[in-house]
């Protein structure tokens, strides 16, 4: 099968490390992946801030493309992977809308007709830690596993949006499919009851002192627990988590220094990819493993 | 001492706007606002709360009574993250995240939050520079939010810019969709079926 990548704005950004360890991963898993041609922002929570049937018609246009690149493929869903949590939950979002909401879906669907376009509901909105997981399944990850992560605690973090609100591939409150992949790659995982406590979103951006608090709790407990990496499945996350850590320890009067890595970096890892081809040295607090 | 003046604390019922909760509850998701029963689930797992003037569940207690003004100038519905805690717990399924949006977008539509904050800057901005080019470029988003709220704040954040930009995690070039008039097509289709209707945005449940 090949899979219909949706990289989104922030992927090729300041979440560059995600896309390439993903795409590096699948590759290594012998998965074909194409990009979606032409891709436009999701709209994340910010536009639908500001006009709700312009930003379902905004991400409608990318289910559009991928059913459109897909014609032929009548009976089956077409995977469309999307590995930022927001675009996820935004795609995710409008496919249900359109087909609950029978106004929604006419009216949008009207708008995509004046550029030529139109959505059939044909798409399946998928996370990687789904793909992952059930579709290509933890066996055929541990048959590819060359460098265990033997004695790495990791805690792994779902945040918001890949869960909630609609949980199709795990519980809402207590994911599992994060521990059970770095199981199969030979890692630990620390019990962190924070999994799914928001990040704080782009707070950390508009009112810092409430963002950094969010992400400090979260910091500061993982450490607890005794966590040497936290593995994230979001690009905001991520970002949030780890570019934050001196302004954190400026405003908390306490350092919290702890690597926050792509789950992808880490599979990559213990495929013995390289640390280049895996993003690796653009991270702020560099993840050391131990010799061996 | 001098002169006391005294204050009316409570709102009469003739200074209330009794279809805005009738408003909200017509847009996506907004359909069982009246269904509350005032239990503060919300509340108690909502992360952020704890920095807002009223909680949720009071939001939506005062939407649906009508206390249009106090719910879209209050700082809760910008503090919202939407994480979908509340979301997912509500014992009686209202989608209390779609409600935030819906009052965000009252509040940008009518144009009542302070000019420089940062939020509401952000969406707009964000909103704009999509709309334009289809994709958001973070370096440029924040440049422009920081101009428009607080210019000082480009020299605090500099460092924080140019740590990602020797990791090769910002782009300085503004990104774009090859086919713009595509997508601007798309949105001006939505605006003119939208236009003349007062809920511009809002939709009505006929599925």
């Amino acid at each position: 099968m090949r899979y219909l990548y949706y990289p989104g704005c922030s992927l090729k950004g300041a979440g560059k490390p995600y896309e390439e360890s993903f795409l590096a991963v699948l590759q290594a898993l012998g998965v074909e992946s194409e990009e979606l041609p032409d891709w436009n922002c999701c709209g994340a929570t910010a536009y639908m801030a500001v006009n709700e049937l312009q930003a379902f018609a905004l991400a409608a246009r990318n289910l559009a493309i991928a059913e459109a690149r897909n014609a032929q493929q009548k009976t089956e869903p077409i995977p469309l992977v999307a590995p930022c949590s927001a675009c996820y939950l935004v795609l995710s979002k409008t496919h249900r809308y359109m087909e609950e909401y029978g106004d929604v879906r006419g009216r949008i669907n009207r708008a995509l007709g004046a550029a030529g376009l139109q959505y059939e509901g044909r798409v399946r909105v998928e996370h990687p830690l789904d793909t992952f997981v059930n579709t290509i399944g933890l066996g055929k990850i541990a048959e590819r596993v060359t460098a265990p992560l033997s004695g790495l605690r990791v805690a792994c973090y779902y945040g918001c949006q890949i869960v909630r609100p609609y949980a199709t591939f795990d519980d809402q409150h207590n994911p599992s499919s994060m521990e059970r992949l770095l199981g199969a790659l030979g890692a630990e995982t620390v019990d962190w009851p924070l999994k799914t406590r928001c990040c704080g979103g782009s707070l950390s951006g508009t009112i810092r002192e409430v963002g950094l608090r969010l992400c400090q709790i979260l910091l500061k407990e993982a450490r607890k627990r005794g966590a040497d990496v936290i593995a994230t499945v979001c690009p905001l996350c991520q970002f949030n988590l780890e570019c934050f850590q001196n302004k954190i320890r400026d405003q908390f009067g306490e350092t919290i220094e702890l690597p926050v890595v792509y789950f992808t970096q880490l599979m990559g890892l213990a495929f013995g990819l390289s640390e280049k081809t895996l993003g690796m040295q653009r991270l702020f607090v560099p993840l050391k493993l131990a010799a061996g | 001492m001098p002169d006391q003046r005294f204050q009316r604390t409570i709102k009469y019922e003739a200074e209330l706007d009794p279809g805005f909760g009738r408003e909200v509850a017509a847009s996506p998701g907004g359909e069982s606002l009246h269904a509350c029963i005032q239990c503060g689930t919300c509340s108690g797992t909502c992360p952020l709360s704890v920095y807002m003037d009223y909680t949720p569940r009071r939001i939506i207690a005062m939407t649906r009574a009508g206390f249009k003004d106090e719910v879209l100038r209050s700082d809760t519905i910008w503090l919202c993250a939407s994480c979908y805690s509340c979301t997912v717990e509500c014992p009686k399924q209202i989608k209390i995240t779609d409600v935030m949006y819906a009052l965000k977008q009252k509040a940008i539509e009518e144009k009542v939050y302070a000019k420089r904050f940062t939020i509401p800057v952000l969406a707009r901005e964000f909103y704009a520079g999509v709309k334009k080019r289809g994709r958001n470029t973070e370096s440029w988003l924040m440049t422009n939010v920081m101009l428009k709220t607080n210019p000082f704040d480009l020299f605090r954040q500099s460092g924080l810019g140019l740590a990602l930009f020797i990791r090769g995690r910002m782009g300085i070039r503004a990104e774009s969709i090859r086919k713009t008039g595509e997508l601007r097509k798309i949105l001006q289709a939505v605006e003119e079926e939208t236009r003349g209707n007062p809920a511009a945005s809002g939709v009505k449940e006929t599925s």
